[in-house]
C-alpha cells in the first residue's frame, strides 16, 4: 500500500490478499428506508457492489431480498457480513457464491442488449445469439434486442463479442441466486 | 384492549411504562401535541434545555450515570438536526438514548414544509436504528421496540420521528415494555469452549495484560465487579481505554493507568510488551492501538466483545468471544474455580512494570506562582473523592489531564466524549447527571473553548437549580490543537488562540449562577471547596499555566514503546516528534 497515502489515521497493515468476488443473499425486513440502510453501510465504510437485485421475495411475511455483489480481501468479504448482519432491520446474510460452501448456489442474472448494423454485422450478431443462446426480443431494419441469461462471466463474454458487431446498449438485472438442492438460505 | 388515546399520550405512557422519570427537550410546532400531554401528566418529568445539542447529552449523561436508557424530545427540522451531534456521540460510544422528534403531518412529508428534514434520512447513518411512523397502529410496538433496541447488545442511540397527524391521531395502546424484536436478536449466551481456551492461555503466559474498556461500564456494575474478581485471582495487570475507567478502580493494586495515546508509559509498554492480551469490551480503536503494524507486537489476542463487528476490524486477533462483558467474566471464574491448576504469580513481569512505573511519567513541572493544570485536577479530586462524585469532561487537554489524575474507583462516575470527541458534551451531560442524581457533586472539566459551546445550558441548571460545578481549566487556547499545531505544524499558532474570551466569573452571575476564580496555587484549596460548598450552579474559573502541554504522548504514526515523556521534552524534540509519514494522521 502506499505509505504517503494511508487509507486510514494509522497505517494499516497491508495485508497482501487477493480480491475475491462474493454473492451475499441479504434478507430484510420489506420496511420503507431498508435499502438505503444496507447501501449506506456499503458507502459509508468504503465496501464495493458490483451489482444489487432487490425485490420483495415472500409477501405473506413482508420479506425482501437483496442480492448484492461485492468483492474485497477474505477478511474484507467477512468485515462486510458482520456488519450487514448487525443491521436491525436484516434477518440474515447468506453467502451464495457459486463455488463457496458445500453444496454452492446458483446465480443467474439477465441482460438486454441492443446492437445496430446492417449486412455481414447483422448476420454475424444474429449468429453469436444464436450460439449463446440469447432470443432476440426486438427486431428492427438495422437492430436487434437480445435478452441472455446465465451467469455473469457468460454475459460478459457475449457483451464482449457483441462489441465487435454494432454493440449500442446495454441493461442488466443484476445477479439472483439461490442455494442448490432442499435447504434454504 | 384499551381505551383509545391519542398518540401523543402514547408518548408518554410509554415513557412511564419504561420507567423514564425525566426527559429533555425542546418544543416546537411539530411536537406541540406531545408538549400538551406532557403538561397534563405528573409521571415524567420534562428538563427544558437551550439547544437541542444539549438535550442529547444530557440525555446521553442520564444514561451513562444511570445505566438506563436517556430520552429527548426535539421538534421537527432545526430540532432534529440540532440533535444529531449528540446522537452521534452515543452512537460511537455506545450510550443507549431515544430521541423522540416531531415531524411534518403525514401529507405534507416531501414538500419540503415549514421546518420540515428528512429527519430519518438524515439519522440513518448516527443511529442504531431510527423509524419513521406512519400509522398510529404502530406507535406503541415502535416506542417499546426502540427502547429494546437502544439498550440491547451494544447500546446506541435510535429516533422516533412521529408526524404531528399521527400525535393528534387515537388508537389503542398497549404496554408491550416486555417486547423484543422480531429480526433484531443480540447474543445472549456464551461459548464456554472458547472461555475454556481463554484460561488455557492465561495458565500459558508469563506476561498478561488485560486491556478494558467501556463494553464493562455498559454490561452494568456487577461487571464491574466480577472484574476486580478475576483481577484479584489472576494477579494480571489491567489498563484500561477512556471509556473503561472506573470498572476496575484507579487506586486498585494492579492498576496500570489508562493506555493509548496520552496513556501512562507502564500502560503502553506493557501492552507492548505482554505475551496476552486479554481485551474486554474495547475496540482496538486508533488512539488506543498506534501503529497499528507494530502493536503489540509478541501476544496472543483475545477479545470479548457483544458486537461482532468490532472482532478483527483493527487488529486480528487469535480468539474471539462475542458476548456480554458480565458473562464472560462469569463464566471465565467459573471454570477457574473448577480447575486446580495453580496460575502464574508473573513476578518477574510485575518487576518489569514496576521498572517502568518508576519513570513517573506522569510528573510535571511544579509552579509556586501558576497553577499548573494536572495540579488542579490532583487537588479537585483530593478534595472531591471522598464524596458522591460525577466527573464530565468536554474535549481536549483538560479532558486528558482529568483522565491521567483524577482516579475513579467506581463504574458510571465518569463520562467523556471519547469516540466522537465532542467539545460541548461536557456540560449538558453533567446537568444530565444531576436530574438524575440530585445529591451527587457532578463536575464537568471543561476548557475555556468547549465551555463556550454549550454555555447556554447555564440556564437550563439555573431553571431547575441543579448544582452543577463548571471546572475551567482556562488557559486562553484551543490547548490540544496548539499542541498538535506545535507538534506538527512548526509551532504556527493558527486560529486556536482564545481571543476575547468572556470574564467567566461575570458571565456565571449574568446568568444567576455563581463565579469563582482562582489564580493562585495557595488560593486553590479554598476556591474548590467553596464551589463545592456552594449550592446551585457555579462556574469556577482555573487560570493554569498557558503553555502547558499534555504528556506523555504517543505521536502519531508511533508505536507503543516510543512515547514523548513530558518531563525532559526539549522543545525540538516536540517540533521533530512526527514524520512526515504521521503528519498526515489525525
Amino acid at each position: 500500500m502506499n505509505k504517503k497515502n494511508p487509507a486510514s489515521t494509522y497505517d494499516i497493515i497491508s495485508i497482501n490478499e487477493d480480491d475475491e468476488r462474493h454473492t451475499l443473499s441479504i434478507i430484510v425486513d420489506d420496511e420503507p428506508g431498508v435499502l438505503a440502510r444496507v447501501i449506506g453501510l456499503f458507502a459509508a465504510r468504503g465496501f464495493n457492489i458490483d451489482s444489487l437485485t432487490v425485490s420483495e421475495t415472500e409477501s405473506k411475511q413482508q420479506l425482501s431480498r437483496i442480492t448484492l455483489v461485492t468483492s474485497g480481501s477474505p477478511s474484507v468479504i467477512e468485515k462486510i457480513k458482520v456488519q450487514v448482519d448487525r443491521l436491525v432491520s436484516v434477518h440474515r446474510v447468506a453467502d451464495l457464491t457459486a463455488d463457496y460452501g458445500q453444496y454452492g448456489a446458483l446465480e443467474r442474472e439477465l441482460a438486454l442488449i441492443k446492437v445496430k448494423g446492417t449486412g455481414n454485422k447483422r448476420l454475424e450478431a444474429l449468429r453469436l445469439a444464436e450460439a449463446f443462446d440469447a432470443q432476440t426480443v426486438d427486431a428492427s431494419l438495422d437492430s436487434f434486442v437480445f435478452q441472455i441469461t446465465g451467469r455473469t462471466r457468460e454475459i460478459d463474454r457475449f457483451i464482449n463479442l457483441m462489441a465487435s458487431v454494432g454493440l449500442t446498449e446495454v441493461s442488466r438485472t443484476g445477479v439472483a441466486a439461490l442455494k442448490r438442492g432442499a435447504g434454504s438460505t | 384492549m384499551g381505551k383509545k388515546i391519542t398518540g401523543a399520550e402514547m408518548v408518554i405512557q410509554t415513557l412511564h411504562d419504561q420507567g423514564v422519570e425525566s426527559v429533555f427537550g425542546y418544543p416546537g410546532g411539530a411536537v406541540l401535541p406531545i408538549y400538551d400531554a406532557i403538561f397534563q401528566q405528573e409521571n415524567v418529568k420534562h428538563i427544558l434545555v437551550r439547544h437541542e445539542q444539549g438535550a442529547s447529552h444530557a440525555a446521553e449523561g442520564y444514561a451513562r450515570s444511570t445505566g438506563n436508557v436517556g430520552v429527548l424530545i426535539v421538534t421537527s427540522g432545526p430540532g432534529a438536526t440540532n440533535a444529531v451531534t449528540g446522537l452521534t456521540d452515543a452512537l460511537l460510544d455506545s450510550i443507549p438514548i431515544v430521541c423522540i422528534s416531531g415531524q411534518v403531518p403525514t401529507h405534507l412529508i416531501g414538500t419540503d414544509a415549514f421546518q420540515e428534514a428528512d429527519t430519518v434520512g438524515i439519522t440513518r447513518a448516527c443511529t442504531k436504528h431510527n423509524w419513521l411512523v406512519k400509522d398510529i397502529k404502530d406507535l406503541p410496538r415502535i416506542m417499546h421496540e426502540a427502547f429494546y433496541i437502544a439498550r440491547s447488545g451494544r447500546p446506541g442511540p435510535v429516533l422516533v420521528d412521529i408526524p404531528k397527524d399521527i400525535q393528534f391521531a387515537e388508537g389503542e395502546y398497549e404496554n408491550l415494555s416486555k417486547t423484543t424484536h422480531k429480526t433484531y436478536t443480540p447474543p445472549s449466551t456464551i461459548d464456554s469452549k472458547a472461555v475454556s481456551a481463554v484460561v488455557d492461555l492465561m495458565q500459558r503466559a508469563k506476561r498478561p495484560i488485560i486491556y478494558s474498556g467501556g463494553g464493562i461500564i455498559n454490561s452494568g456494575p456487577k461487571a464491574s465487579k466480577l472484574l476486580q474478581k478475576f483481577v484479584q485471582k489472576t494477579n494480571m495487570p489491567i489498563t484500561s481505554t477512556l471509556m473503561g475507567l472506573g470498572a476496575y478502580p484507579g487506586s486498585g493494586d494492579n492498576w496500570l493507568g489508562m493506555l493509548g495515546m496520552h496513556g501512562t508509559y507502564e500502560a503502553n509498554m506493557a501492552m507492548h510488551d505482554c505475551d496476552l492480551m486479554l481485551c474486554i469490551g474495547a475496540r482496538f480503536d486508533d488512539r488506543i492501538t498506534g501503529k497499528i503494524d507494530e502493536f503489540s507486537p509478541k501476544s496472543k489476542k483475545i477479545h470479548v466483545d457483544i458486537d461482532a463487528t468490532s472482532i478483527n476490524k483493527n487488529v486480528e486477533v487469535d480468539l474471539s468471544i462475542i458476548a456480554d462483558c458480565g458473562k464472560f467474566l462469569n463464566e471465565v471464574l467459573k471454570i477457574m474455580e473448577n480447575r486446580n491448576n495453580k496460575f502464574q504469580s508473573y513476578d518477574l513481569w510485575w518487576k518489569q512494570i514496576d521498572s517502568w512505573k518508576k519513570v513517573n511519567c506522569l510528573q510535571y513541572k511544579a509552579n509556586s506562582d501558576v497553577i499548573m493544570p494536572q495540579y488542579a485536577i490532583q487537588r479537585l479530586y483530593e478534595l472531591t473523592k471522598n464524596k458522591d462524585t460525577y466527573i464530565t469532561t468536554e474535549v481536549g487537554q483538560h479532558q486528558m489531564w482529568a483522565a491521567q489524575f483524577y482516579k475513579f474507583d467506581k463504574p458510571n462516575r465518569w463520562l467523556t466524549s471519547g469516540g466522537l470527541g465532542t467539545m460541548g458534551y461536557g456540560f449538558p451531560a453533567a446537568n444530565g447527571v444531576q436530574v438524575a442524581k440530585p445529591d451527587a457533586l457532578v463536575i464537568d472539566i471543561a476548557g475555556d473553548a468547549s465551555i463556550l459551546m454549550n454555555i447556554q445550558e447555564l440556564s437550563t441548571a439555573v431553571q431547575y437549580q441543579l448544582n452543577t460545578k463548571i471546572f475551567i481549566l482556562n488557559n486562553s487556547y484551543m490547548g490540544m490543537v496548539r499542541q498538535w499545531q506545535q507538534l506538527l505544524h512548526g509551532n504556527r499558532i493558527s486560529e486556536s488562540y482564545s481571543d476575547s474570551l468572556p470574564d467567566f466569573v461575570k458571565l456565571a452571575e449574568a446568568y444567576g449562577a455563581t463565579g469563582i476564580r482562582a489564580k493562585k496555587p495557595a488560593e486553590l484549596d479554598d476556591a474548590i471547596l467553596e464551589m463545592i460548598d456552594t449550592p446551585g450552579p457555579v462556574i469556577f474559573d482555573c487560570v493554569v499555566a498557558n503553555l502547558e502541554n499534555c504528556f506523555p504522548m504517543i505521536p502519531s504514526g508511533k508505536a507503543h514503546n516510543d512515547m514523548l515523556l513530558g518531563e525532559n521534552v526539549s522543545d525540538e524534540e516536540v517540533a521533530n516528534a512526527i514524520d512526515d509519514d504521521g503528519k498526515i494522521m489525525v
